[in-house]
């Protein structure tokens, strides 16, 4: 066994009973620390499942996994784990900094203490001047920035992260890819990110693992050896180009049983 | 990221009316509103009395009085030897005011409390809530007297009488608040709940910091059928219990004289519908004092 991986998958498989659905079949992964690693595949290939796993929300019917050599739900009652969902999920009776606050408010922090990480976090996600308002008060990919703030706030071991910029537009979603990439090199977290996009998972991460439906399984692990720090002129080099085209025939091959519309989505 | 960004991605306030100049027109439309149903009134009454029309009911000054004969009353006393009507009014008002609020105040108590313990158990859930529904459907006058009897020889001297009367106008206010508890409680967001989780937050952070607030809007929304509610209970529950002192009694004693003096009733009903208004009016103000939610999450 390897004892410095942050998480550590074995054979982990996971039904429904409802409808006799195999999301997750025999998985094995291993995520080192401070990597960060893209989960990507088609609707049903069960990525979001292996998230949620991870962070112990749903049982794995058989197999095992450690989070830093715990149990899930000592990593869970340890406060190991941050979330980030598609939606921001923000409490909308809630202030900014309050919301930042939330996990540290559970995890029992005092006020001063509460509120100089708070100050911190709005800095690092650029939210300044912000910290009153309401979440109603924000644009979407402000609310997202926020949820990632949260997430943060309390230096979780690890990151999980579902399809967190999938509701943006494009442009939004690019600088945030560029922000998310400069706060991982900051605070060194793991990360688990969940996405539709293929070159969205290149160029965020140091490991992408294409996933199949049908039962769920890992179709294959791609290395993804772009220079670090990423930026705008990564998505402009030949290996960028190289690499997503890599990611999208595996796929490929893995998607005969996919239908149109799926295919259409990881394109 | 540059400030000019940050400023662009805010959605653009609107311009909004000073607060002030919004809640005079609000209320001048409800004056409007008000001169509007009087001029219908007298209108109908002048219409039905010069034609001689007798559908649905004949039109007359016991049927229908003059609004100025309504309002007149209220200044002059009902009995000889007595103050005018609007003092006697006014003083029952507070009486059935003070039952009525702390029949609410039970009520919400109550209604809250009972909404809370049921979502945390869906065994409760499906034994209590048929209970919960029937005890509605039982008439308030048919239960009001036991609980007379029951209720008053506990009390002390000074609840003596109008606490019963207080638990009756209870009745009628637990019901709403513990029906709209319960779906409030169980709207949170089921992601809301999983990040809960993850901070492995206990059921009473749970409730206290994610299901409550979000219930808020719909606990609101019961409480102001609750406000009405419970003046009317207050009213109804002073009937059995012999209580002199509210608005229950002059309802009471001036349809008796209605054939006579119909102004005296109906300037009774004004007066407790205005209580009831008020109430209502509270609530809202709480509410606005108290809930901060995004425009579309606001009942």
């Amino acid at each position: 066994m390897n004892s410095t991986s942050v998480v550590r998958i074995d054979g982990v498989t996971k039904t429904f009973p409802q409808g006799n659905v195999t999301a997750l079949q025999e998985i094995d992964l291993e995520l080192a620390p401070a990597e960060f690693v893209s989960l990507i595949g088609p609707s049903g290939c069960g990525k979001s499942t292996l998230l949620r796993v991870i962070g112990d929300l749903i049982e794995p019917t058989a197999g095992s996994i450690t989070v830093n050599g715990k149990s899930v739900r000592q990593a869970r009652n340890d406060g190991d784990y941050g979330i980030v969902f598609q939606d921001a999920v923000l409490f909308d009776w809630r202030t900014v900094a309050k919301n930042i606050a939330l996990p540290l408010e559970m995890l029992g922090w005092e006020r001063q203490r509460r509120k100089a990480r708070v100050t911190e976090m709005l800095e690092l996600v650029e939210l300044g001047g912000f910290a009153d308002h309401h979440p109603w008060q924000l644009s979407g990919g402000m609310q997202q920035r926020v949820a990632i703030a949260r997430a943060l706030s309390f230096e979780p071991a690890l990151l999980l992260m579902d399809e967190p910029f999938g509701a943006l537009d494009e442009m939004t979603r690019e600088r945030l890819n560029l922000e998310l990439l400069s706060i991982w090199q900051k605070t060194g977290s793991t990360v688990v990110f969940v996405t539709h996009s293929i070159s969205e998972a290149v160029f965020l991460s140091t490991r992408v693992v294409v996933m199949s439906p049908r039962p769920g399984r890992i179709a294959g692990m791609i290395d993804v050896d772009l220079p670090s720090p990423r930026s705008v002129e990564t998505r402009e080099a030949p290996r960028f180009f190289e690499l997503v085209t890599e990611v999208r025939e595996l796929l490929r091959k893995r998607g005969e049983h996919l239908l149109p519309e799926e295919e259409a989505r990881i394109s | 990221m540059a400030h000019a960004a940050i400023a662009a991605e805010l959605p653009r306030r609107r311009v909004r009316d000073v607060p002030l100049v919004r809640a005079a027109g609000r209320i001048g439309l409800v004056v409007a509103v008000l001169v509007l149903l009087v001029g219908l009134w007298e209108l109908y009454h002048w219409i039905w009395t010069s034609a001689g029309w007798t559908w649905p009911f004949p039109v007359n000054d016991t049927s229908m009085p003059h609004v100025w004969t309504i309002v007149k009353a209220f200044g002059q006393p009902a009995q000889v030897n007595q103050p005018a009507l609007i003092t006697i009014l006014l003083h029952k008002t507070a009486f059935t005011a003070k039952e009525a609020a702390a029949g609410f105040a039970m009520g919400a108590l109550v209604g809250f409390a009972l909404g809370v313990i049921l979502v945390h158990s869906r065994l409760l859930q499906r034994g209590f809530l048929p209970y919960i529904v029937g005890s509605q459907t039982v008439p308030i006058l048919a239960i009001a007297p036991m609980v007379v009897v029951w209720v008053n020889p506990k009390l002390p001297g000074s609840l003596q009488g109008w606490g019963a009367v207080a638990v009756i106008a209870a009745y009628l206010t637990f019901f709403p608040v513990a029906i709209n508890t319960l779906r409030g409680l169980q709207s949170a967001d089921p992601r809301a709940l999983e990040l809960m989780r993850t901070y492995a937050a206990s059921r009473w952070a749970v409730l206290w910091t994610l299901r409550v607030p979000t219930s808020l809007p719909y606990v609101f929304s019961a409480l102001r059928l609750a406000a009405t509610a419970s003046v009317v209970g207050a009213i109804i529950g002073e009937l059995p219990s012999g209580i002199q002192d509210g608005l229950g009694s002059a309802i009471l004693n001036f349809n008796q004289y209605y054939s006579l003096e119909p102004q005296e009733l109906w300037a009774t009903n004004v007066i407790a519908a205005a209580l009831g208004i008020a109430f209502f009016v509270i609530v809202v103000l709480a509410e606005r004092a108290i809930v901060r939610r995004a425009p579309e999450n606001v009942a």
